[in-house]
């Protein structure tokens, strides 16, 4: 089945919350909502699944408009941020509860809650009560409620995001793996821009309301419509500057560079170019690259990234690079920027052109 | 004994000398209270207590203050349970101003509202039943059981709701078989509250009561008057009238710590 949302706009008072949207979601893959904190993903969710109603517009699934119908009535499941299990049952119980609702004879039942629990590896912990497991267990919990029925849509907003480091990336592994094998329709929201190029499928990007560009995840990735997409799409924020093209050279203040790719035959006149923080580099790349020089005002380290900030041509600059970099603070450092990498924006803040000439 | 423990130790002693003065009366006779001073009966009889559990006058005092207080705990808890769930759930025009308003309702002293109930009642015939007095007491109960439930029914994520629809329940099923049992101690304090305020109140239990529903308060009042000092009778009667709330307080006592943890109690 498909999930379709056609002309949906949803106020919240006069205010609107969500701009007319249109999207449409195929089963047997993930469909993700990239978007910040706020951006309007828990809202078209709750849309989706029937939990709020639309101002106007409509929800379709398989081309029938399901807008008016209840959430009991769709068949759908839902996996909170926050590990909302049922708090005087038992994880059994738990898992049990939408079959149970729906009437299931007892052997089924429990021939699919055992199933559950093994996919999610909670066998042990089903005499438990949820607040009794960690919390990487319980949201597993959760997810095992969510897929021990054959729901025709399958939401998951944020389920990872209240997880520490190490379930996190657990379970992301295998979440695709739980949830791709079925022919249901799943919709994962999201504010970390690494998670949906690891999950992969197609991605929506949700920017204060509206959807502003929506396809294949690596697609949208390295060709961003516009520069919110780009913005939204990068974490650490994408690096933006002024530029100018002139002849076959492309100007940033003082630093200019040959033309690459599809930004040869670009047109003379003034962008705004924008470059990943991770295609700024500390040291100097195997490809063309340009190096500018700066004082670093500050770093962090994680284990496996080092991250510096820097300002150039009057804007403030990330660059992110893998490994542990010795940045002192106060000096300067050489930078490595990579035109192939860049992104040029129009002055109504659609792509022009890239520094690439790929897809 | 370290001195810093004396203060409580002082404060514990001051708050159960009445109690036990009580106990320590009610096993003595009468005229052993009137004659002297002494801290112990010295003439340990239980007559005191075989007197109430034998005249129907005395225990069934105690059957109709159980009665009417279990009725209105019920009513109280019933009516509460959705408004609580309304307030804490939606918002609606002047929902606050409502809220408050509830409260408000146990600022005005009960002798306020017994003339008017004695009026009412007596007029529709209600008058001298259980039911009587349970309904008077809704007046403070059920506002107080919204304000304590409301409490715990917030501290519920909105997101379990969702949940429970998402995966089948019906409104009245998940409210019942889900809802109610994961507030259950908010359940069980507001439960406790409303028993003590109606299991304490006497001023609209005894005007809205003549013989039937008589309770035990009114019932060792009337005693006093009419046939005399009949003191240890009366201290037995005291002694069992704070035996339901201590019962009650056992069971509900980890509750009451979360209750006052939510602000609410």
């Amino acid at each position: 089945m498909t999930l379709e949302l056609a002309n949906v706009t949803k106020n919240i008072g006069a205010e609107p919350h969500i701009f007319e949207t249109s999207l449409s979601f195929a089963p047997g893959r993930f469909n993700i909502l990239l978007g910040a904190t706020n951006a309007g993903k828990t809202t078209l969710i709750k849309l989706m699944a029937g939990l709020e109603r639309p101002t106007s517009g409509e929800v379709r699934v398989d081309g029938h408009n399901v807008t008016g119908i209840s959430p009991q009535k769709r068949n759908i499941a839902l996996v909170h941020q926050f590990f909302i299990n049922y708090p005087h049952m038992t994880v059994y119980e738990n898992i049990a509860s939408p079959l149970r609702v729906a009437g299931m004879e007892r052997a089924e039942l429990d021939r699919r809650v055992r199933k559950a629990a093994d996919v999610l590896q909670l066998g042990p912990m089903l005499e438990r009560r949820p607040q009794e497991l960690s919390g990487g267990q319980q949201q597993r919990a959760a997810i095992a409620r969510a897929i021990v029925k054959d729901s025709t849509a399958v939401f998951l907003d944020e389920p990872l995001a209240n997880l520490d480091y190490k379930l996190r990336e657990e379970l992301r592994e295998q979440l695709p793996e739980i949830l791709g094998e079925r022919g249901s329709v799943v919709v994962y929201a999201t504010s970390d821009p690494t998670e949906a190029l690891l999950l992969g499928g197609y991605t929506a990007l949700v920017h204060e309301g509206r959807i502003t560009q929506f396809g294949p995840t690596s697609t949208i990735y390295r060709s961003p419509a516009n520069l919110i997409s780009a913005r939204v799409f990068s974490d650490p924020p994408i690096n933006l500057g002024h530029v100018e093209k002139r002849g076959s050279n492309i100007h940033f203040g003082t630093i200019s560079w040959e033309a690459t790719g599809e930004a040869i035959n670009l047109r003379d006149g003034k962008y705004t170019m924008g470059i990943r923080p991770h295609h700024v580099s500390p040291t100097q790349p195997a490809e063309f690259s340009i190096p500018v020089t700066d004082r670093v005002k500050i770093t962090e380290l994680s284990g496996s990234e080092s991250v510096a900030y820097f300002s150039l041509e009057g804007s403030d600059w990330v660059s992110l690079s893998a490994g542990t970099h010795p940045f002192e603070v106060g000096k300067e450092h050489e930078f490595y920027l990579m035109p192939k990498r860049c992104f040029y924006f129009g002055p109504d803040g659609t792509l022009a052109a890239k520094g690439s000439s790929d897809g | 004994m370290k001195p810093r423990n004396l203060v409580p130790i002082i404060y514990i002693l001051f708050l159960l000398l009445p109690i036990y003065w009580l106990i320590a009366m009610s096993f003595k006779t009468t005229n052993e209270i009137l004659g002297g001073f002494s801290l112990f009966p010295q003439d340990f009889t239980l007559d005191n207590y075989r007197t109430i559990f034998t005249e129907p006058v005395w225990y069934w005092g105690y059957f109709n203050s159980i009665l009417y207080v279990s009725l209105n705990t019920v009513i109280s808890l019933v009516a509460a349970l959705p408004a609580a769930y309304a307030f804490s759930r939606y918002s609606f025009i002047g929902d606050k101003h409502l809220f408050f308003w509830l409260l408000t309702n146990r600022m005005a002293p009960a002798a306020v509202f017994a003339l008017p109930f004695f009026q009412l009642y007596s007029s529709v015939g209600l008058f001298d039943t259980h039911l009587a007095v349970a309904l008077a007491h809704c007046l403070f109960n059920i506002p107080l059981a919204v304000w304590i439930l409301e409490g715990f029914m917030s501290s519920v994520p909105k997101e379990l709701d969702e949940t429970a629809y998402v995966d089948g329940y019906s409104f009245h099923r998940f409210f019942i078989t889900v809802f109610i049992p994961s507030i259950k101690a908010g359940v069980g304090v507001a439960a406790f509250f409303c028993f003590m305020f109606s299991w304490v109140e006497l001023l609209l239990a005894k005007t809205l009561t003549a013989v039937d529903a008589k309770p035990i308060a009114a019932t060792m009042t009337r005693t006093a008057s009419s046939a005399g000092y009949e003191l240890g009778l009366l201290a037995a009667a005291g002694v069992l009238t704070i035996i339901p709330g201590a019962i009650v307080i056992y069971f509900v006592r980890n509750y009451i710590a979360k209750g006052f943890a939510l602000g609410r109690v």
